[in-house]
């Protein structure tokens, strides 16, 4: 039985340590790959310059700067949104009501739908319903808002990007100790006035971790702006949020399939899937410290 | 004995299915300190944490009697909690400053309260602290966080946080338990000056303690208030077998 135990005990070791092995191989092997395609492409000039003789030459700023545009409204939508329904989880909802189940369930449901539904959401919901119909409303039936743009995108991938949010919010909530809590209860505070003072400042943390997360993941992700309000390519940049952007991801997909000499653009694809990649990596790595910090004050 | 501030009546508090008071009667007389002594696990936080309704927040907890403070029932539902809270301050046994500064903590409850004039608030801060004994030691770093103070100034700064407050009564749980001599008997001094204004109910499990800063003593035992009465005659003659024997270190 115990050579049996020790077995199966050996078996999982080495299983794991391959696994790690296998996983820091291929990311050694992409960061390897790229780094060699892309660092002779990867300039100054590279990232502050517009594509130039269709894409085929030229830098990725508008894709950079799109990147960022999306980021930022996507933040604006799914952070106030993701702390408010993280605090309505916790502060207010009774763990077992139906309520706070269905929003559970719908966050759980919502981290694993893949991304490209979320595209179809996007297209079907804010462009094809909430865009006609603010056409027709105020518009007078011109076309504005009922076709890809920066709101719509940005809106489609806060939708994916919530679950991340409201589940760091939720569990920087819960380091706030009771005692904390109880001592403002006792000097006469209302529960609001307990939350925003207390419970929120002493969450802090939590929510840039959240933030950070879903900025790093929205980042990276195509498939919700693809239909939504990604562009090919754009001559200028955007100056309103109706307007269409490019970005990193999708600029990446474009020459990588869309191209007119995809080999000839090689050194343009890996510059930029360098500068994606090391995007995300920073964001993330910056959420991890963050939330280890988190985690080591909880002890 | 002065007049009854807080008056219980056959006060009976479960968790769910299980009894942590049963039908306590209590009368806590104004302006004095009223020590609540026994073993651990016997109801003395339980009962202290019904005076100002902070048991409210442990949804498993179900209350049958009384609670009157200056003849009100406090349990009522018209009873407006935030209100009663501002009468009834409470310092807890682990000390809970925010994570602010000095000046934001002591300044914490007149905020809430609608105070917002700079002067004003400048001017409670400082006699809260004053009056909590520990102005000297912090009047000089008064924006720096509360969290770079020592275990006893801290507790001293929660006391300072609830007298700014101005309540009428000073619930104390356990205040000096994690504090050293020293701090403790600071602590001590600090009781003594505030029963001139303040009706002041503190637990202890400190034997010394309840003799030193109370003028009545409760002892309870399982739930149950076992005896009341003047902490000279509780310490020195209790009426009841298992006063004694828990005030003499038989056990407990
Ligand atoms: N939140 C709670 N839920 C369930 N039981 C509790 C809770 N708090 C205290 N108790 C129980 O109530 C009894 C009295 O506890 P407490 O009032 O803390 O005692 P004391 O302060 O005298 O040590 C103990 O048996 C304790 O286990
Ligand atoms: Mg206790």
């Amino acid at each position: 039985m115990r050579l049996k135990n020790k077995i199966i005990g050996g078996a999982i070791t080495t299983a794991s340590a391959l696994s790690v092995v296998l996983i820091l191989a291929i990311i050694i092997i992409i960061l390897v790959v790229t780094i060699i395609g892309g660092k002779d492409k990867l300039t100054w000039e590279f990232l502050t310059s517009f594509p130039a003789d269709g894409m085929m030459k030229g830098g990725i700023f508008p894709a950079i700067y799109g990147t960022a545009l999306l980021v930022i409204v996507m933040s604006i939508a799914a952070v106030p949104f993701g702390t408010i329904t993280a605090i309505y989880l916790t502060e207010y909802a009774h763990e077992k009501s139906w309520i706070a189940q269905t929003i559970r369930f719908a966050v759980r449901t919502l981290a694993t739908v893949p991304s490209i539904i979320f595209g179809l959401f996007g297209l079907g919901f804010f462009i094809k319903f909430v865009g006609v119909g603010m056409d027709n409303w105020f518009m007078g039936g011109q076309l504005r808002w009922a076709q890809p743009n920066l709101l719509w995108g940005s809106l489609t991938m806060a939708l994916l990007t919530l679950p991340v949010v409201i589940v760091s919010v939720e569990e920087a909530i819960r380091t706030v100790p009771r005692e904390l809590r109880e001592a403002s209860l006792a000097l006469g505070a209302t529960k609001w006035q307990t939350i925003k003072k207390v419970v929120i400042p002493g969450s802090i943390s939590g929510i840039m971790t959240g933030t950070i997360l879903a900025v790093g993941r929205g980042a990276g992700e195509v498939a919700p702006i693809l239909f939504t309000g990604a562009a090919y390519y754009l001559a200028t940049l955007p100056t309103s949020v109706s307007d269409q952007f490019m970005n990193l991801g999708y600029h990446i997909y474009v020459m990588s399939t869309q191209s007119s000499n995809v080999d000839q653009t090689l050194p343009i694809q890996f510059a930029t899937t360098l500068v994606l990649l090391m995007l995300t990596f920073s964001l993330n790595l910056t959420a991890v410290l963050i939330r280890s910090r988190l985690r080591r004050r909880l002890k | 004995m002065k007049e009854a501030k807080i008056v219980t009546r056959d006060l009976t508090l479960h968790y769910g299915l299980k009894m942590a008071l049963n039908s306590i009667n209590l009368h806590i007389p104004e302006k004095e300190v009223t020590a609540f002594i026994g073993p651990s696990g016997c109801g003395k936080s339980t009962f202290l944490r019904c005076l100002n309704r902070m048991n409210d927040l442990i949804p498993s907890v179900h209350i049958k009697g009384e609670i009157l403070i200056d003849g009100l029932d406090i349990y009522q539902k018209k009873i407006d909690v935030v209100n009663l809270r501002k009468k009834i301050g409470m310092v807890f046994q682990k000390s809970n400053p925010f994570a602010k500064s000095i000046f934001e903590n002591v300044a914490y409850g007149p905020k809430i309260n609608g105070i917002s004039d700079k002067k004003k608030l400048t001017e409670i801060v400082e006699s809260s602290l004053k009056n909590a004994a520990i102005w000297d030691e912090v009047k000089d770093r008064m924006h720096d966080s509360a969290l770079g103070l020592s275990g006893g100034q801290q507790q001293r700064l929660c006391i300072a946080r609830t007298l700014a407050v101005e309540p009428e009564i000073i619930l104390m749980d356990e205040p000096a338990s994690a504090l050293d001599p020293i701090s403790t008997g600071k602590i001590e001094e600090l009781i003594f000056e505030l029963k001139k204004k303040y009706t002041i109910v503190i637990v202890t499990h400190n034997m010394q303690q309840a003799a030193r800063v109370s003028d009545h003593t409760a002892f309870f035992y399982l739930g149950e208030l076992i005896e009341f009465g003047k902490t000279r005659k509780i310490f020195t003659a209790p009426d009841i077998k298992q006063t004694e024997e828990y005030i003499t270190g038989r056990f407990g």
